[in-house]
């Protein structure tokens, strides 16, 4: 009997204190204006870390740096936390972050299912959601939300970029390997679209899981299909190994069959090296060595990083910069009111130039198509890209009526 | 082109049937070891996972801290796990002998938690590359496939292993005492023999037979701390489907999946991933003990 | 002699000897507690408490098989995950109302615990361990694979709806009492059951099977209703959980989750009612905390784990209850 009582009166007693050291709730109708608090969440522990990551933490603090850590008088607080590339951390992470530490706005996000489910969150909060990592267009299409903004590239397009410059060339029959999962559904549905309508076929395609180690079963039936054309479509840590293993199992060496890197950064160029990634197309919406202010720019990102920007580490600068911008036309860091300003204010920078943004939250602005250069050409470190052609925004990307959003324009 | 098999092209069907015996001959290497160490301790050692990816990353660091390359990572990596394992047997696991047998499992799984929670914290989980040792680059045209060395040399390296260690234990005097020692080891300790060491050298050479299993799959699957994560779980069902205590039946069964699950993934890949289980589910209804195992 | 607490088996002993007219302060201690139940939602983040009761009854209804049946499942996480997705998929695709929606995803659950019980009741000990865990592998391959799951992405935005037409579960304080209310309910069912007297033949069959079969039970069947229960109750953990987090991911399913639930149970305390409560409200406070500091959850844990294993296998619950059992014995 005593045992019981004493169990019951230890349960209660631990589970209190245990729990008074846990977390408290936050004040109903605390207002974040004494100060702005900004959240990149992304990936940086897994296949994803080196696109974005610390990179991109460094990008919002040069933003924020530029307006010298305060606005509007109030000081500026930047933190950062790892999603795992799990929707249901990422999810929870922004939820509590939101709820009771006070953040405003969270940026980067890569991983197209967790951006989904941090969009939800930050939909339903009103809180602005700056997405750079990610590239499912459903962001900005039937996901849509009015405080959401899709900046450096989307799924749409890469498909406009390098699906049609492929089949230009002549890659008129194409096989996916496609990450199982929304952004590789989305990357490979946006694709096939473009090269049909560039006159190709899809031949077929295999899912192959996030993350997979090994990639020779996919391969194989690439190869057994014959597609002149195939295309991958995922990113980071998995392009990479399926570039390694497709030289590997010798899918190049017979000239019959090409890799179409639907979605590649410049972390894994450098990660390949010019000589397994030399002669790959790819679509960008940033290339350190564009012009003399990418160059300024990205000295700066180096000097402090230590590698040279991807296009989402140079986005989350680019729209951290707008976002605070908009803080100071608006007056307030309340979410709807700062997206409104957003909208209105064309976007101005290293990053883009006249670049504009749509009712669903899409940042329009110029991408470029571009080639790997080889060894021999390249001049020296992170001198990897040959630009071939500048897509203008209005072509790369979805109108406001084909996206499927369904907010008021 | 050559006609079809099935419907089916022989390219693809002896290409994939190839990868799978691949895919084979590291489950019969893992489930080698968890066999041997089950079959004498009684534990079922879910710390196996890590202890492969622990072979993996030693070679891998061995290759970009001290420059030892791959061949002699070979034969070390594996001691070097080995080791590991005996410290890990001598002080945590030997204590619980006595108790029920479930509660090696529950510790070798904190171990599993701890070794790749470890690895992680420090590594990250992408994977870091190992390249391929120089006299294995490249490949052979098989006509329906091309077919890098480097994973045909997995294929036969795997196998001498296993026969190795097969006629080892079955053929040999200190195999002999091995056996003798799991039937009835207060008896053979009576005819003088040092159990509890033998049973600390058995854990050691299966943990290092993952190790082996590791440095191999190195410049495969890329280093990553999660290799064994859900590799284990499939061992763990092919020493089940084997019948646990059996060698035999672990080194059979494992270089058979490999194969059915690559022809699953001709015929029906979306299965190809679950058809283990499916056949572990059908030999438990119709002979428990396993395939080649006996009621213990 | 199978996995369980050294002193549950007298404890509950007592118990059954001297039921409901026991003593009043062990009542005003239930009381206690369930008023601060009651009140906590005024002081912490409700979210973070719902989490708490969910996986508290996660670790009961896992603690009900071991604890009380002594049949270890390493593969819960299929009954709780499941039990998620398909309620997570009622609701939003089928339009449920979130009741509806749980009960569909416990019956689920149940279905599951039929078909996997009666494959993995053949065998016991380490052998029903590692059949559990391999059958819960292919649920994670299965939920990977099936369109309505979305695989890596999860089933996302689920409503919190409206519960029986009347409560907004978009409300925290609503959420937070219906959780609170199903973790009772669960947590009664797991009470009554162990105070019954299939309780009893339970406890019996784990003693001593040979013993029990000769006194003319049918183990199998006992042993296969206690598996059944103990699904249904962790699916209607996981249901709750689906609707609370909005979210049905690939972390439900996964064996990492059947091992947390196991290392609650054992660090709460095996074969009590209250440790499987203490030591989840333990290990979601740990894993919070530890989120925000630099450290590797896994190591922690695992260094809890393999503590427990060694020196502390009663568990907290366990601990407390041999010291004062042996005390009111002896005093």
């Amino acid at each position: 009997m005593i045992a019981r009582l004493l169990t019951g009166a230890a349960l209660a007693a631990l589970t209190i204190g245990v729990m008074s050291t846990g977390p408290a709730m936050a004040q109903q109708g605390k207002l974040s204006g004494d100060m702005v608090k900004i959240g990149v969440l992304n990936d940086r522990s897994g296949l994803y870390a080196d696109l974005g990551g610390e990179g991109s933490v460094i990008a919002a603090r040069m933003a924020a740096e530029e307006f010298g850590n305060k606005i509007l008088g109030k000081p500026i607080e930047i933190i950062a936390a790892d999603h795992q590339n799990k929707p249901d951390i990422g999810a929870n992470l922004a939820r509590q972050w939101i709820d009771q530490d006070g953040v405003d706005v969270i940026v980067d996000v890569p991983n197209s299912g967790v951006a989904l489910a941090v969009q939800e969150v930050t939909k339903e909060k009103k809180k602005i959601f700056l997405m750079e990592g990610p590239a499912t267009s459903r962001l900005t299409g039937d996901a849509c939300s009015p405080t959401g903004f899709h900046w450096p590239y989307d799924t749409h397009a890469l498909a406009v970029g390098t699906g049609q410059a492929m089949v230009k060339e002549g890659g008129d029959s194409w096989f996916f390997i496609t990450a199982d999962y929304a952004f590789g559904h989305q990357l490979e549905a946006d694709t096939s679209v473009e090269v049909k309508k560039a006159g190709g076929k899809v031949v077929g395609s295999v899912k192959a899981p996030l993350n997979s180690a090994d990639f020779s079963s996919f391969l194989l039936q690439a190869q057994a299909s014959g597609a002149k054309i195939v295309g991958l479509a995922n990113a980071g840590g998995d392009t990479i190994t399926s570039i390694k293993q497709a030289s590997e199992f010798g899918l190049t060496q017979s000239g019959q069959q090409k890799l179409a890197g639907l979605l590649i950064f410049l972390s894994d160029v450098h990660a390949l090296g010019l000589q397994v990634a030399q002669d790959l197309v790819l679509t960008t919406g940033f290339y350190w060595d564009r012009d003399d202010e990418s160059r300024a720019w990205s000295k700066k990102f180096f000097d402090r990083y230590g590698k040279m920007p991807t296009m989402v580490q140079a986005g989350s600068y680019s729209a951290v910069r707008h976002y605070l911008k908009a803080i100071e036309a608006a007056g307030t860091d309340d979410g709807p009111a700062v997206a409104a300003k957003m909208k209105e204010m064309p976007v101005n920078d290293m990053f883009a130039k006249n670049g504009t943004i749509l009712p669903n939250g899409r940042m329009v602005h110029d991408m470029y198509l571009a080639r790997v250069k080889k060894p021999s050409e390249s001049k020296g470190a992170w001198d990897y890209y040959q630009i071939l052609r500048t897509i203008p925004g209005k072509e790369a990307f979805a109108s406001f009526e084909e996206s499927g959003c369904k907010l008021p324009k | 082109m050559m006609g079809t098999i099935f419907g089916i092209p022989p390219q693809a069907l002896f290409g994939q049937l190839l990868l799978g015996l691949i895919n084979g001959s590291f489950y019969a290497l893992l489930s080698l070891g968890l066999a041997v160490i089950f079959g004498m301790l009684n534990v079922i050692n879910f710390a196996h996972g890590a202890l492969y990816m622990m072979g993996a990353f030693v070679a891998w660091l061995m290759l970009t801290q001290l420059g030892i390359g791959y061949w002699l990572a070979l034969p070390l990596a594996p001691v070097v796990v080995g080791l590991f394992g005996v410290l890990l047997e001598r002080t945590l696991l030997s204590r619980l002998y006595k108790l029920d047998h479930l509660y090696g499992l529950l510790l070798t799984f904190g171990l599993a938690l701890i070794v790749e929670g470890a690895f992680r914290h420090q590594y990250g989980v992408s994977g870091q590359p190992y390249p391929i040792p120089d006299a294995l680059k490249g490949g052979q045209n098989l006509g329906f496939m091309f077919l890098p060395n480097y994973r045909g040399w997995v294929v036969v390296a795997s196998l001498v292993v296993c026969i190795s260690t097969w006629i080892a234990i079955e053929k040999t005097k200190l195999g002999a005492y091995l056996r003798a020692a799991t039937e009835n080891p207060v008896l053979v300790q009576a005819f003088g023999i040092n159990v509890p060491r033998m049973i600390t050298l058995t854990y050691a050479f299966g943990v290092a037979l993952a190790g082996l299993a590791g440095v191999l799959a190195a410049p495969i699957y890329q280093v990553s701390p999660l290799m064994g994560s859900n590799l284990i779980i499939v061992v763990f069902a092919v020493v089940v489907i084997g019948g646990m205590g059996s060698i035999l039946g672990a080194v059979l069964t494992g270089y058979g999946l490999g194969l059915l699950e690559g022809l699953t993934k001709v015929f029906y890949p979306e299965a190809s991933n679950i058809v283990v289980f499916v056949i572990m589910a059908v030999v438990l209804m119709i002979k428990p003990a396993g395939l080649f195992g006996r009621e213990r | 002699m199978g996995i369980h607490s050294q002193s549950s088996g007298r404890a509950s002993a007592q118990a059954a000897q001297a039921p409901a007219g026991g003593p009043t302060l062990a009542r005003v201690g239930a009381l206690a507690v369930l008023a601060a139940l009651l009140a906590m939602p005024f002081l912490l983040y409700p979210v973070f408490l719902m989490k708490v009761l969910c996986f508290a009854l996660f670790a009961c209804a896992f603690n009900l098989l071991i604890g009380f049946g002594g049949l270890l499942s390493f593969g819960h996480a299929a009954f709780f995950g499941s039990a998620a997705y398909v309620t997570a998929h009622t609701v939003k695709v089928w339009g449920f109302s979130p009741e509806l929606g749980i009960l569909m995803g416990t019956a689920a659950s149940a279905f599951l615990g039929i078909l996997f019980g009666s494959i993995a009741i053949r065998r016991q000990g380490i052998y029903f361990a590692m059949i559990t865990l391999a059958l819960s592998q292919m649920v994670f391959f299965l939920a990977l694979q099936l369109p309505f799951t979305h695989g890596e992405d999860g089933i996302q935005a689920v409503p919190r709806g409206v519960l029986f037409g009347v409560f907004d579960l978009n409300n925290p304080l609503a959420m937070y009492y219906t959780v609170l209310g199903v973790f009772l309910i669960g947590f009664a069912i797991i009470w009554r059951t162990v105070h019954s007297p299939f309780g009893q033949v339970l406890k019996a069959i784990r003693e001593n099977e040979p013993r029990a079969i000769s006194l003319g039970y049918r183990t199998e069947r006992y042993k296969l209703m206690a598996f059944v229960l103990s699904a249904t109750l962790a699916g209607l953990a996981g249901g709750t959980k689906a609707i609370v987090f909005q979210l049905a991911t690939l972390t439900d399913v996964t064996w990492q989750m059947s091992g947390e639930v196991v290392l609650m149970t054992l660090l709460g305390g095996m074969g009590t009612l209250t440790g499987p409560v203490i030591g989840a409200a333990l290990v979601v406070t740990l894993e919070n905390y530890l989120a925000a500091t630099s450290l590797p959850v896994p190591v922690v844990i695992g260094c809890i784990f393999v503590a427990c294993v060694l020196v502390f296998r009663r568990g907290i619950a366990g601990e407390i209850q041999a010291r004062f059992g042996k005390q009111s014995r002896s005093g």
